[in-house]
């Protein structure tokens, strides 16, 4: 990874007006194009925080790219910027009350206004108790952020912690495996990962052939066969 | 303004499996029908590969399902609470648009067994009357095994069932479920082809004595041509079978059979984007004159007369409009009368996994209904006295995909992301056998349905209200057929085994369960005690009918669809042969 943190990047691509079609680490021989890079919904101090918080759940190691090169930060970003992000297919009317966890999300928020104020009410948390920002924290540190949001034990301001951290979490898993047109599972990694054969499926007779036996396919997705 | 429409014979609200039915029985008949579906049509085109291979898109965003920003329910665990709109779709599933959620179903298809036809009797013959928990309302059904099986017999070969029969006229067949109700003849195509759980699992319980058969699937094991002359493709197990329409045409789904069958008849007519919002009745509310709609196209408002009206809308959709119309009378808990949204009942279903080092599922290969079943702990197949509840379980391998966001599991203890997590992912996704305990629940009195105080659906009407929550009945079946599933994972002897997490109180309504939602409107004897009688005929408004699981006097420990099926093809054969003759009530109290 390039040392100066993200945030930096972006502010200096953005002051010479150039999007910021930045190489990110050595993996950059395959980097989309500029404007699959580019964030539509997240400004620079959220981008600062989904691609820490991404890369924090899924580091770069011997088995894939950070979460950040796979795209999972970008998938996040498009789908808060689109329909699902504007809370289509939810039901938003009120009246509002908190209710117990068994009758589920009860916030008057779609999904892109609960990032925004999550993100905004992480960072004043790690402001307030580590005196940086989240992306800034130590591993230890962030690690012990991101235990305490799964286990909804994180005091945010305006909004739970839970909710928050649940669609998240969510949201980098969708970003890992869904079909690499949405912008995460960057060359179908996520997919070869677990040995996952993609959109290729008429396997009437490979349950019998392979029926025990491994299946070592390369994977295909949808862009590889419109 | 509304538009007045010409009168027609019949009209059905909704075009699922049942409303299908419906349409292509009472079209056969000669009768003019009008179907009315409040979601899109369907075309071939739309579940074309590469496509409809998109989890995110179907398995995720649940691009097929009800849309719940226009019309939702609420819910509470009980009544002392204030409900709360179901925001989101999550334990639950309804299906929108022509074909219901016969189009994204997995298939698997059962008879219920004869005991649970006659539940009540049986128990109380059995057990005795004091071994029925207090707010348990346990009830025969109005009509027998016997006198439904020639219906059952005839779902099972529009939908070209793949499996093997069991009991066939008193005989009991090598090889299929000992304990099923005997059936005419073997199923109309043979089981799919096993995948290495379904061997595994075959073995296992065979070695404990069990009585393993292949799950009953509309997964067609090979090209089958219905009864209707319609052809249907062989199953490729692709593994996006539930939440997904069938590239191949191999699952037996509403929209590929029964409505296209239907529309041979000219007299059948089907109409998209109608969403019907009450069911119009005589001044003196013991007849109904037809249907309200508004087309979610334009906005504008119908009334489509008819002399009969057939409830075709899910249990929710039929219960919901029965409510909002004022057909019957609604239940209360308190006084315990009242019948419309009485017996709301659910599943009570558990997940088993096991992790084996040494063995390659390939669980991407995989069927909607692929898997196998043992009933050696469904229904009354074994002794409840020592156990102390009511009702049973379908214990079972599944095999149904292996779609990587949402089906891939790690063994306990493995940390939930970092490269641990991803270790683990990457080392137990292809290692992994999945079990199910599909567990029977009864109707019990504070689980119900009515109409929310407070909110309303974008047609402004209020919200339905679900009040529902797990019992101690169904607390002591998930707890010992857990273990007993559980047990048989351990048999198998796999590296790691997957925690034992029975159901307990309260139920959610967040994490995905089942679509097998029942009751609300029940069928039985008593026109005090159910909304409709043995034909699904409304006790109160005899020219309505109300087809669904909303007719189940309780839950049994298998998926709804086959007695759906049957009591649609049942209840059509009624109106034919018996109300048509002589409209007005098929049952006199
Ligand atoms: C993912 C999934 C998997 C399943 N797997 C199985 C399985 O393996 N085995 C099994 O037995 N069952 C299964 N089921 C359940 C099965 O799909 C249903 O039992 C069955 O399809 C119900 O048929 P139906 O005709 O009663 O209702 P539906 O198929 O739901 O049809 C009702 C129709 O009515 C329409 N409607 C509702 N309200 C209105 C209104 N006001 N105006 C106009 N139209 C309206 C709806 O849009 C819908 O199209 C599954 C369900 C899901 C969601
Ligand atoms: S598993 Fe078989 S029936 Fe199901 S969608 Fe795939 S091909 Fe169709």
């Amino acid at each position: 990874m390039v040392d100066i943190a993200r945030r930096d990047v972006l502010t200096m691509a953005g002051a010479v007006g150039v999007g910021v079609a930045i190489p990110v680490s050595s993996a950059a021989a395959e980097a989309p194009p500029a404007a699959a890079r580019s964030y539509q919904f997240f400004d620079l101090n959220e981008v600062a925080f989904i691609e820490a918080f991404v890369d924090h759940l899924i580091p770069a190691d011997d088995l894939t790219p950070s979460g950040t090169e796979l795209g999972i930060s970008i998938y996040i970003d498009r789908q808060l910027a689109g329909a699902w992000g504007r809370g289509a297919r939810m039901y938003l009317l009120g009246p509002w009350a908190a209710g117990t966890a068994q009758q589920g999300y009860q916030l008057p928020l779609p999904p892109a206004d609960l990032y925004r104020c999550a993100i905004r009410a992480v960072e004043a948390h790690c402001a307030a108790v580590h005196g940086a920002s989240f992306d800034r924290l130590q591993p230890a540190q962030r690690q012990q952020i991101v235990q305490a949001l799964s286990e909804g034990r994180l005091p945010l301001q305006e909004v739970p912690a839970q909710a928050f951290f649940d669609m998240a979490y969510a949201n980098v898993m969708e970003g890992l495996f869904a079909d690499p047109i949405y912008g995460g599972n960057k060359n179908k990694q996520g997919w070869k990962l677990v040995g996952f054969p993609g959109v290729i499926a008429a396997h009437a007779e490979n349950i019998e052939h392979f029926r025990g036996k491994p299946y070592p396919v390369e994977p295909l997705g949808i862009a590889d066969l419109s | 303004m509304t538009t007045k429409l010409k009168e027609v014979d019949v009209v059905i609200v909704g075009m699922g499996w049942t409303g299908g039915i419906m349409a292509k029985e009472l079209s056969d008949a000669g009768l003019t029908v009008v179907g009315l579906e409040r979601g899109a049509p369907r075309s071939d085109a739309g579940f074309s590969v590469p496509m409809i291979r998109d989890e995110l898109r179907y398995a995720v965003r649940n691009e097929l399902f009800m849309d719940v920003s226009r019309d939702t329910l609420t819910f509470r665990n009980k009544p002392a609470e204030r409900a709360l709109p179901m925001r989101r779709l999550g334990s639950f599933l309804p299906g929108e648009g022509v074909g219901g959620a016969g189009v994204h179903w997995n298939g698997q298809t059962y008879r219920l067994s004869p005991h649970d036809h006659a539940l009540r009797s049986r128990v109380e013959g059995r057990y005795g009357k004091s071994f029925i928990p207090q707010d348990m309302q346990l009830a025969d059904w109005p009509m027998s095994y016997a006198e439904l099986e020639p219906y059952y017999d005839k779902f099972e070969y529009v939908a070209g069932i793949s499996g093997k029969a069991g009991n066939i006229a008193g005989r009991i067949q090598e090889g299929g479920n000992p304990f099923e109700g005997p059936r005419a003849r073997e199923y109309p195509n043979p089981p799919l082809k096993p995948s290495l759980a379904s061997e595994m699992f075959t073995e296992t319980t065979n070695k404990l004595g069990y009585h393993p058969f292949p799950r009953p699937a509309a997964n067609m094991s090979r090209p089958y041509t219905n009864p209707d002359g319609i052809q249907l493709g062989e199953c490729q197990y692709c593994g996006f079978c539930e939440n997904f329409g069938c590239e191949a045409n191999a699952k037996a789904s509403p929209h590929i059979t029964v409505i296209p069958a239907a529309l041979r008849n000219k007299n059948f007519s089907l109409k998209p984007y109608a969403w019907v919002t009450r069911v119009n009745l005589a001044p003196d509310g013991k007849r109904a004159t037809g249907v309200s709609y508004t087309s979610v196209l334009t906005g504008e408002e119908f009334e489509q007369p008819a002399s009969l009206v057939i409830l075709c809308a899910y249990g929710f959709g039929n219960v919901h409009l029965m409510l909002l119309s004022g057909i019957g009378k609604p239940y209360d808990p308190v006084s315990d009368t009242g019948t419309v949204g009485k017996g709301y009942c659910y599943q009570v279903a558990t997940v088993v996994q096991a992790f084996f080092d040494d063995r390659n599922f390939n669980p991407f290969m995989g069927a909607g209904s692929l898997g196998v079943v043992i009933d050696d702990f469904n229904g009354d197949n074994f002794d409840h006295g020592p156990v102390g509840y009511i009702g049973g379980a379908s214990i079972y391998s599944a095999s149904l995909g292996g779609r990587p966001i949402n089906q891939r599991a790690v063994p306990p203890g493995t940390p939930r992301w970092g490269t641990e997590w991803k270790k683990a992912t990457a080392r137990w996704y292809n290692h992994t056998l999945q079990m199910s305990v599909q567990g029977s629940n009864m109707a019990s009195r504070y689980n119900y349905l009515d109409l929310d105080p407070t909110y309303r659906n974008a047609f402004g009407l209020p919200l339905m209200r679900m009040t529902y929550n797990f019992t101690d009945n169904d607390e002591k079946l998930s707890a010992h057929l857990t273990t007993v599933a559980h047990d048989i994972a351990r048999a198998m002897g796999p590296t790691h085994l997957g925690p034992k997490t029975p159901r307990r109180a309260p139920y959610s309504i967040v994490p995905y369960q089942s679509t097998h939602n029942t009751g609300g409107a029940i069928a039985g004897h008593d026109p005090g005690k159910s909304a409709l009688n043995r034909y699904l005929q409304s006790w109160d408004v005899p020219n309505v009918f109300v087809m669904g699981a909303n007719a189940f006097p309780h839950n049994s420990g298998y998926n709804p669809t086959g007695a759906v099926g049957a009591l649609t093809y049942w209840a059509a054969d009624a109106i034919r042969t018996k109300y048509l003759k002589d409209p007005g009530p098929l049952l006199h109290t």
